[in-house]
């Protein structure tokens, strides 16, 4: 059976077909102001028996494909489980949610906890803050590693650590290290969400974010554990979606 | 409808905001309440309540005064409407459950007060509240710091509040506080009504109260069942509706629906199918047109069975003892009663984990959602140690701290929806 499964997220869309449990086709894009237009694109030429939607557009598309739908939750509790069966912890930091789940081994996730309803600590944060440094995304990572310092970063209101930085600038502050102090700021709220659900091994680390290095290397530092990344962090959500159309 | 702008226009009200309320709120009622499948028909008579909540409901308390009665407004579930009734008065439940007003509202509070205590500043500002015009006397309680405090600048905006001051611990110190207040707002009654209590006349608002109580347990028991006769939302809005209307006719509409879901039980006829996950809400109270969260739930495949809430069980649970032959062995047994309220005011406050505990169980609750208002401390404080201690037990808990605006709903969602996955 083709099972196909897709994650409509806040900045991306993610599809991912599978095959007798393996991963035949897997497709993304960003996503636009016409959701419905993004994902009839990804769709097309693609062929499956079953269909599962999942992220934050899962019920406006169900409409249209008259399909089932999982939380996110849900979607990346299955699709972690196997993508690494060990994996008890998942963190996913998204476009404009963060999420920490807690799994037992056995299919089944036991506690979850999301961001609040503002984008602190997301991929959204860290897109805004290294347009205020006139990084490009993958700069920011990549030039907070270098630095040795990190800048005291209080604030973890979007905006207010906007203007943070740049009266942090304004002061002198050097644009490495005020980028790293961006990037430990993101872990220190990261961390907090995770300790609520508990950490255990083994831990995956999925979204968008999953691919800056700067980011994964204070993590593993400041847990004083290894995470586990995968070749395709953001197909997580699409594929726990995929597997779940099989059940 | 018959058009009561005149009397609206008496009040005070400001027309067209209040025009415009209404038609948010009728609005919002259509899509909730009636789009629900497979209702009671014992609803329709919330249904009419609800269309004619600021109107003829509000010409029923404007006769009341014209014959003299008094109304009296009220916050909370501490103000013993017992009382009230003895002097013949009219206690009614005042607008707190939307985001209305606000930004007049700030101009008093900090930004960081809970979405209830602005609604109940808004309300009056914007001029939209008929509950709140046609009240002779409103009563103010000193519950949280946030409402204790708020009440200092409320009096000057009402001009005619009355605070009453409640204990924070269930001593006997707190006890002989609660009776002391309960005795002054009595005199107060006394001295407004001009009508004195009698053993008699407060002996017959015991009876009227102790019947309305009655009658929701009775509703409330009823969602033991599997599948649920009544949905979560319409039982809510019964719980609500519970502060605005005439006492005697509310209970004789609620028993009217208790038949009927009995003979729907009989039937095995429910609201949801059978199994549906069911869920206990337990938090701070839902004030009309608050029905944000509830929506969201069933209209997640889920079922709400039992709300441990000031709208809700925490609310009407336990009756007062009507056997005495002085007032004041009556306002003992009135004291008696709503000393065992378990507020998150109170310190500490373990009866109401241990009620929590036993909902889950008579309800049988596959989970819990804890309501906590943004900014309200005392619930937001005790919803740690509630979750820590049910999930404890075995029993799931999601805990979600929210306002009164519509912003959060599809986080809301996911999250609602992800628990539900969790408890199925």
């Amino acid at each position: 059976m083709k099972s196909l499964g897709i994650d409509i997220g806040s900045r991306t869309i993610k599809v991912a077909v599978i095959n007798n449990g393996n991963v035949t086709i897997s497709r993304k894009s960003e996503n636009s102001f016409n959701t419905l237009e993004v994902c009839k694109k990804l769709l097309e030429g693609l062929d499956y028996d079953a269909i599962t939607s999942t992220g934050y557009g899962r019920h406006l598309f169900a409409e249209h494909y008259k399909c089932n739908t999982i939380s996110e939750i849900k979607a990346f509790a299955v699709g972690a489980a196997h993508i690494l069966p060990s994996c008890r912890t998942v963190l996913d930091i998204g476009g404009q949610d963060t999420k920490a789940i807690a799994l037992d081994g056995k299919g089944n996730f036991t506690k979850f906890e999301m961001n609040d309803k503002c984008a602190a600590g997301t991929g959204r944060f860290l897109e805004i803050m290294a347009m205020t440094l006139r990084y490009t995304l993958e700069e920011f990572g990549n030039e907070a590693l270098k630095s040795n310092t990190a800048t005291n970063i209080s604030s973890m209101c979007t905006v207010f650590a906007e203007s943070e930085v740049v009266s942090m600038l304004a002061k002198g502050n050097d644009r490495q290290s005020v980028a790293k102090g961006i990037h430990q700021s993101v872990v220190n709220r990261t961390i907090s969400l995770l300790n609520r659900v508990g950490i255990n091994n083994d831990i995956l680390f999925a979204g968008g974010v999953a691919y800056n290095k700067c980011i994964v290397n204070i993590l593993e530092e400041q847990l004083n554990k290894k995470v586990f990344i995968n070749d395709d962090p953001q197909i997580i959500g699409a594929l726990g979606a995929a597997i779940y159309g099989t059940y | 409808m018959s058009d009561y702008h005149e009397m609206w226009a008496s009040l005070g009200l400001d027309l067209k905001t209040h025009d415009a309320v209404l038609e948010i709120v009728g609005k919002g009622y259509q899509d909730v309440f009636l789009s629900q499948k497979n209702r009671p028909e014992g609803m329709k008579y919330f249904d009419f309540v609800m269309s004619e909540v600021h109107g003829l409901r509000i010409k029923e308390i404007m006769d009341a005064k014209a014959e003299g009665r008094k109304v009296i407004g009220t916050f909370c579930v501490f103000v013993p409407e017992e009382l009230v009734l003895a002097v013949n008065g009219v206690c009614v439940g005042l607008c707190a459950g939307a985001e209305l007003g606000f930004e007049e509202a700030e101009k008093y509070l900090p930004r960081n007060t809970c979405s209830l205590i602005k609604s109940a500043f808004g309300f009056k500002l914007a001029k939209v509240c008929p509950y709140i015009e046609s009240s002779d006397l409103i009563v103010g309680e000193n519950t949280c710091d946030g409402k204790k405090k708020a009440y200092e600048s409320y009096k000057d905006i009402v001009g005619n509040l009355y605070v009453m001051d409640l204990p924070q611990m269930k001593s006997e110190a707190g006890k002989a506080l609660l009776k002391a207040e309960y005795v002054k707002f009595a005199q107060k009654l006394e001295e407004i009504s001009g009508k004195k209590i009698t053993v008699e006349s407060l002996k017959k608002g015991i009876e009227i109260v102790n019947n309305k109580r009655a009658a929701m347990s009775r509703l409330a028991k009823l969602r033991f069942a599997d599948p649920t006769p009544i949905s979560g939302l319409d039982a809510l809005l019964a719980n609500q509706v519970y502060f605005y209307d005439n006492p005697e006719r509310f209970t004789a509409s609620v028993n009217a629906i208790c038949d009927e879901l009995e003979k729907r039980i009989q039937d095995n006829i429910g609201v949801a199918p059978k199994g549906s996950p069911r869920i206990l809400i337990s938090g701070c109270p839902m004030a009309v047109p608050n029905w944000k969260i509830p929506f969201i739930i069933e209209n997640s495949n889920a079922i709400i069975v039992g709300e441990e809430m000031c709208t809700g069980e925490r609310g009407t649970r336990n009756l007062v003892k009507d056997q005495a032959s002085s007032v004041e062995e009556l306002i003992n047994n009135i004291v008696d009663r709503y000393f065992e309220i378990d507020c998150a005011i109170f310190t500490p406050n373990q009866n109401r984990l241990e009620h929590i505990k036993q909902m889950v169980k008579e309800y049988k609750a596959d989970g819990v959602l804890h309501y906590g208002l943004q900014f309200c401390q005392p619930y937001q404080m005790e919803s740690k140690v509630v979750e820590k201690e049910l999930e404890k037990a075995g029993i799931p808990v999601l805990l979600i701290e929210t306002d009164y605006s519509q912003e959060d709903a599809g986080q809301i969602k996911t999250r609602v929806e992800a628990f539900i996955e969790r408890i199925s």
